[in-house]
This record gives structure tokens, sequence and C-alpha cells, in this order.
């Protein structure tokens, strides 16, 4: 698989800093799951943090907060709700872990909304500054033509498909500003599969009328 | 090494000697990102707890100590302050090797230095840019709009600090 699309320099800052909604930490954290590259990116990301924050000025801890935390050690760690990590599926998998571990598992696990015109689609539970939501496109189809506010990050999981920026195949990422409107339009041959993030809900604009939009929380 | 001191020895002193270098950049860090004194000294308090505990995995062929530390003060604050889940990507294949190749770790430590070093000769504007990258609460956009300054100004200015740092290190 290689990887044509890739992410931008200061999205993969913006991760490594922690500064991004949590719908936009999956897109990418989904997309370094595939691409050595841009790892390698956030991984400068993170030791560029980490010189900001041996730089910085520092502020005395409590006097007894030593001795308070080496009395802790023998304690097990307190409980900070770690996510809970989907189980490991056997054999291949379609779905990035972090995006397992929204679902629940594997690609057999989504819980498919019909959107209309054989498009389906599932959101995923993030943080309410972004959506993030799995779109399943059937081969030859067309994703439904929408406008958004803001950014939005098209992460292609399964198949392929292009539009005016070019071809997408698996791994790919295609990021839109706002007032770019397009209709990406699926290959033939298979199901297109995406990870799309917006940072505002998507006003789908011709086929879908209003009312089901809500309906369909978009 | 002191990583390896607590990780394989659970030696205190080792860990202490982290505890007083680390903690109050931490405490700094997080008051920085607009946490109160109190949460900050909590969350720096956890943060070295968790270095302890997560020692195991602590790879010294991928990251300085400095950087693990940050990555995890970084997911604490993502935790505590801003009430998200971090994400992280897909492990790597492999997990940190009990004794990587020693020319890996010097050379990885001497870059981190290295970039130290370059971030402090950054023009001021610039480093100060960076630093509200790591220390802010808001996205780029969000920036743009509070200093008046177009986006793509200011993604071509980090663009141009990290080219620099780049330069500057080799």
């Amino acid at each position: 698989m290689t990887i044509h699309h890739h992410l931008e320099e200061h999205s993969l800052l913006a991760y490594a800093a922690g500064s991004l909604p949590e719908a936009f930490n999956l897109i990418v954290a989904a997309h370094v799951s595939l691409c050595d590259q841009c790892r390698a990116t956030v991984l400068a990301g993170e030791t560029l943090g980490g010189a900001v924050m041996d730089d910085i000025d520092a502020v005395p801890m409590r006097s007894d907060s030593l001795a308070h935390v080496l009395d802790s050690l023998s304690a097990p760690p307190s409980a900070t709700r770690p996510a809970a990590r989907a189980p490991i599926p056997a054999g291949p998998t379609v779905l990035p872990r972090p995006v397992q571990d929204y679902v629940g598992g594997d690609l057999d696990a989504v819980k498919w909304r019909h959107v209309g015109m054989g498009v389906k689609q599932a959101v995923l539970p993030t943080s309410k500054q972004a959506t993030a939501r799995l779109l399943s496109i059937p081969a030859g189809g067309k994703m439904p033509e929408h406008s958004h506010v803001g950014t939005e990050m098209t992460l292609v999981l399964q198949g392929a498909f292009h539009d005016a920026e070019g071809y997408f195949a698996r791994g790919d990422i295609d990021v839109a500003d706002q007032n770019v409107t397009h209709t990406p339009v699926a290959d033939a041959g298979a199901d297109c599969i995406c990870l799309i993030v917006t940072e505002a809900p998507l006003r789908f604009q011709k086929w879908l009328p209003r009312m089901v939009q809500r309906l369909v929380r978009i | 090494m002191h990583m390896t001191a607590v990780r394989d020895d659970k030696c205190r002193i080792a860990f202490a000697e982290l505890f007083t270098h680390f903690a109050p950049r931490i405490k700094g860090f997080l008051m920085k990102s607009g946490a109160d004194a109190t949460l900050a000294e909590e969350c720096a308090q956890d943060v070295m707890a968790t270095v302890w505990h997560k020692s195991a995995q602590f790879d010294a062929a991928r990251a300085s100590v400095a950087t693990w530390v940050f990555t995890i003060a970084r997911n604490r604050r993502i935790d505590m302050m801003r009430r998200q889940r971090r994400v992280e990507p897909d492990d790597l294949p492999w997990g940190p090797e009990a004794e990587p190749d020693q020319t890996d770790v010097i050379v990885l430590q001497q870059e981190t230095d290295a970039l130290t070093r370059a971030l402090k000769t950054l023009p001021l504007e610039q480093r100060n840019l960076i630093e509200q990258a790591y220390f802010s609460e808001l996205t780029q956009s969000q920036i743009a709009r509070i200093t008046g300054l177009p986006l793509g100004t200011i993604k071509s200015r980090i663009r141009l600090a990290l080219d620099r740092l780049r330069h500057a290190m080799n």
C-alpha cells in the first residue's frame, strides 16, 4: 500500500501537541497507524514538545510532594479510566486499531444506518467540537453532495474514490477547507469505506431533505 | 541511565532525581496551559507516578526521557482539563527492546539536545508561536482569529520555524 496523500505538517504538530478536538485526534491516529512518514512527523512533534517543556520556567512543587509520591508508589496506579480497547480480532483487519476502539471491533461490528442511495453511515462517539463518522459508498456511487463549515478530513479505509483533488485509496487522506463543495465518486469494484471528520455538522445539499438530515444526525 | 534503574531495579533514588528535574517543569507546563497551581501540582504528581508504573514501556531508541514524559503530561492534560480521550495510533509491531542499540540511544539523545538548543535560538515571534501550539487549548484556526493572522501565514511560519530548527540541528 503506497500512500500518496498525507496530512499537513501543522495538523500532525497539533496532534502531537494534544490540541485537536477528539474526532480529529481519531482520524490523525488512524492515518498515522497506516503511514510511517506521518508517524515520524508526529514523533518529531513530540520531541519538540519535550524540548518546549524542558525549557519552560519551572514552578516549584510543594515541599512534601516527592515524599507523597514515593509513598504512593507501592499502591496500584490510580484508576484513570483507561479507554477500553476492543478485543484484537483474529486475522487482517480493515479498520485501524484506534477506529476499532470506537466501533468495538472491526468492520463487521459497525452499526450502520442507511441514509439513502445505497450509502450507509455510522457516527462515532467523540467530543462535540467535531464529528467523526464512517461512511460507506457503494462501488461506482457518489458521495452525497455536501458543503461543510471549517475543515473536513476524509481517510480512505477500503476501496477508493476520485474527486477534483485526485485519486484516493486506502491510507490516503483528503483535506478540504470550507468553501469546497466536492462530490467524490467511488471506484467500481468495491464499496468505498471512509472515516470522515468535520469541525461542524455536514450540510447535505441536494437529495436529503432537512428533516431527514436531523434524523440521521448530520 | 535513570529509566533503566527505575524499570529494572525499582530504584527510588533514580526516580527521585527524575522527579526533581521533571515535576516542576510539568507543573509549569500545565499552568501555562491554563491549570491553576493546585490542579497542576496534582497532575504533575500523577504524571511522575505514571513514569514509575509504566517504566517498562519507555523505549530509549524511540524517544528521549523528556519526550516520553512530555507525552504522558500531554495525555494527562487532555484527560483532566479537556475531558476527552487521547487517541493513540496502532502500536508498532515491536515493543521496546530490553537492551536497545546504544548507538541509537545516544544519537537520539544528541539530536534531541540539538533541538532544544535550536529552540532557544529562534526569533521570539516564532518561538512564541511554537509555544502557543503546545500550551494552548486553541486550534490553529482560533489562533489565527485571535492574532489576526491569516491561517496560511501561521502554517508557513510554523513550517519555517520547523525548517530552521531542522537546519540548526544539521
